[in-house]
């Protein structure tokens, strides 16, 4: 089944034109995605175009507003590379515009203009995945973002994630394994943010397909003790899948900024250890090393 | 980014918040004059560093005596003593590390009568999304113990971002207080200007501590130390003002360095360097040194989309820390292109005239062509498949010198 987005999703692009956008879009085209358009103010009415990797042109048409494209093409996804300063603006224009998925893969968008667009959000009934996240993928069916395509391969195994090259290592792990994904989320990096785990976590456990899930997450915040207290009570109702987990930063100084806004120990709270513990409480099997996702997941699948 | 003290209560000063009146003085000749700008009878000199704790601190120089770094003059006389003892020595707190930091500037502010000390913070609650005011009665002390051991003494209020501080949000923080009459009143007013400063200068965390009730009744903001959200700063045109108060002589060389080259980069005290594409690989990068028995000399990530420049860029800015005795690189290429890896870490190794042991981790896209640009370069640089075999290699590597 997988989550989020299959082959039917309609993809529009917000900052199709610049070089990242354009990049990512031919990328995600060339992955079989629908990308039905773009966004760039001012350039409405023309056209955008791509170049794939077998050397072949795309062309794809552009809109001044999300909600013209949504109009035009029946879009129902948009993916956000609009950079930090327009960055919060394009998601409220989004959310205006009613696009039920938003994933804003951008970098460095200040926290209080996600304070203003998480109030926009809790009116609205959008879902937003990011900021600052490598974005979406269901094997062979849609890639919304940045994740490298080749490395996916179609299985039975959930992946999210708060850090993007993490992410790529599970998958890459699950691949080898022969255990392959249904989809892999990242939910980014930054300490306010649109989806958090433990709403990919009520997806995964309602997914048919979905017979077991990768967790990553980092120090910072409490989203991974969250998941664990929402695991403990589904196990209660009888919904519980096999799990692996893992968490970066053990070895991270107090008080400082791990590359990451959101990952940071601050106020005595959200270090690594205690999020390791929640895990465990919750029957996630917790890998010491990142290296070894993929081999504890077979592991656990065998009992 | 950090700001000094003084700095913190101009910008809230210009908000409209009560602060003492002050002078900020960078270098020995300007303390006479601002000692005689204020009125006494009390003067309160305090050193300005990037760091709490300065009260309980302790100077490394014999010459600067046995106090802190925060000092009351009786007298005009006493005050300038106390400016003379602690400009230019270091003072070690408990956040400073041993090294200390050294005053570089002094502020010296007119003294309240103080006749409670209470604590208020603000900062984004990553729970609700929303700004949030932090209040205690058990101003001046350590929030964090106080967190610990009297949680109950701690009241968070989130703020509505469509309605502001709303005069119901300002009585719960005055009861959370206790505060009564013109410390009550002064409440209302004072809830809306930290909340005005705060939003409108991207503030990632506010703190006063202590927020004092005066013996006249009013209240005062004794201490404040305010951070900036980097992202918001690092917006052209979005703060220039605030940009303008940066003291890098607080700063780190190499992290100075990196900075300009837009790396993330934070120094530690081991002897392996890193340098990994992505915040959480290159936590889990560390991690797994740790694991592995020895520690990280630092954290860096490149980002995506990095070119051969940045890449060599980073690789210098790692191996100006001395404590360097090997240096692992750790790459899953997304939008990262292991063949630009390849080709920066090269003409780093290089240029730097490389001497300890280098490592070298390359999956994703590329990865067979940077590892061939590696095989064929004839430098020694030792290869790794996965994450733990880079890391046993790396340490065995730096064992075996």
């Amino acid at each position: 089944m997988s989550i989020l987005i299959d082959k039917n999703t309609k993809v529009l692009t917000q900052g199709m034109t610049g070089k990242t956008g354009t990049f990512h879009t031919e990328q995600g085209i060339a992955y079989g995605t629908q990308m039905v358009g773009g966004v760039t103010p001012g350039k409405g009415g023309q056209k955008w175009t791509g170049k794939l990797p077998d050397g072949s042109t795309v062309e794809r048409p552009l809109f001044n507003t999300v909600a013209e494209a949504r109009d035009a093409t029946g879009a129902n996804a948009t993916v956000i590379y609009v950079p930090p300063s327009g960055c919060a603006a394009a998601i409220l224009e989004a959310i205006d515009a009613e696009i039920p998925l938003i994933v804003t893969i951008t970098e460095g968008v200040p926290v209080l203009d996600m304070v203003k667009v998480k109030d926009r959000l809790s009116k609205s009934k959008s879902r937003l995945i990011g900021p600052n996240c490598p974005g979406v993928l269901t094997p062979n069916q849609c890639k919304i973002g940045i994740m490298p395509g080749s490395i996916f391969s179609h299985g039975s195994i959930g992946v999210l994630s708060r850090s993007g090259t993490l992410t790529y290592e599970a998958v890459f792990q699950t691949t080898n394994e022969g255990l392959g994904q249904t989809t892999a989320v990242g939910i980014g990096g930054d300490p306010v943010k649109g989806t958090d785990f433990i709403d990919v976590l009520e997806m995964f456990l309602a997914d048919d397909e979905t017979k077991a899930i990768i967790m990553i997450g980092e120090i910072g915040g409490s989203g991974e003790e969250d998941a664990a207290q929402f695991l403990k009570d589904e196990a209660k109702r009888g919904r519980k899948k096999p799990m692996v987990g893992f968490i970066a930063g053990r070895t991270a100084p107090k008080g400082r900024t791990m590359g990451h806004a959101g990952a940071i120990v601050s106020g005595g709270k959200g270090d690594a250890e205690s999020k390791i513990e929640a895990m465990q409480s919750a029957g996630i099997v917790v890998s010491d090393s990142p290296a070894r996702l993929g081999v504890t997941m077979t592991n656990v699948l065998k009992g | 980014m950090n700001i000094h003290e003084h700095q913190a209560k101009e910008v809230l000063k210009s908000f409209g918040a009560p602060v003492a009146r002050g002078v900020a003085i960078t270098s020995l000749d300007q303390a006479q004059a601002a000692i005689d700008a204020l009125p006494g009878p009390l003067w309160v000199v305090k050193s300005q560093i990037h760091a709490g704790g300065r009260g309980k601190g302790k100077f490394i120089e014999k010459e600067a005596g046995e106090k802190g770094g925060v000092r009351l003059g009786f007298s005009k006389e006493q005050a300038l003593e106390h400016v003379k003892a602690m400009f230019g020595r270091h003072l070690v707190t408990a956040q400073t590390g041993p090294g200390g930091k050294q005053v570089n500037r002094i502020y010296v502010e007119d003294g309240a009568d103080i006749e409670k000390e209470l604590y208020l913070s603000m900062l984004v609650d990553r729970e609700t999304g929303r700004v949030a005011f932090v209040v205690s009665t058990e101003g001046g002390m350590d929030i964090e113990a106080v967190a610990h051991d009297t949680p109950e003494k701690i009241l968070t209020i989130s703020i509505d971002p469509a309605t502001g501080v709303t005069d119901a949000d300002a009585a719960k923080l005055s009861e959370a207080l206790k505060l009564e009459g013109a410390a009550k009143t002064d409440m209302v007013s004072l809830s809306k200007i930290l909340y005005k400063a705060f939003t409108s200068k991207d503030m990632s965390m506010l703190e006063v501590n202590p927020l004092i009730v005066m013996k006249d009744g009013h209240l005062r903001v004794l201490d404040a130390k305010v951070s900036f959200d980097d992202n918001a700063l690092a917006i052209k045109g979005r703060h220039d003002d605030i940009m303008a108060l940066r003291d890098t002589s607080e700063e780190d060389e190499k992290e100075i360095a990196a900075k300009e080259w837009d790396l993330a980069y934070i120094p530690l005290d081991g002897t392996i360097g890193c340098m990994v594409n992505g915040a959480g690989l290159a936590m889990a990068t560390m991690d797994i040194i740790k694991l592995y028995g020895e520690e990280p000399a630092n954290f860096c990530d490149v980002g995506g989309g990095a070119g051969k420049e940045k890449v060599a860029a980073a690789f210098k800015i790692i191996m100006q820390d001395p404590n360097v005795k090997g240096i692992l690189v750790n790459i899953f290429g997304g939008i990262m292109r292991c063949d630009i890896i390849a080709e920066g870490v090269l003409a780093a190794v290089r240029e730097t005239n490389l001497a300890v042991p280098l490592v070298v981790r390359l999956e994703g896209t590329n990865a067979e062509m940077g590892k061939k640009i590696i095989r064929e370069s004839g430098l020694n640089v030792i290869p790794a498949n996965d994450l733990d075999d880079a890391a046993q290699k790396i340490v065995a590597a730096i064992k075996g010198k």
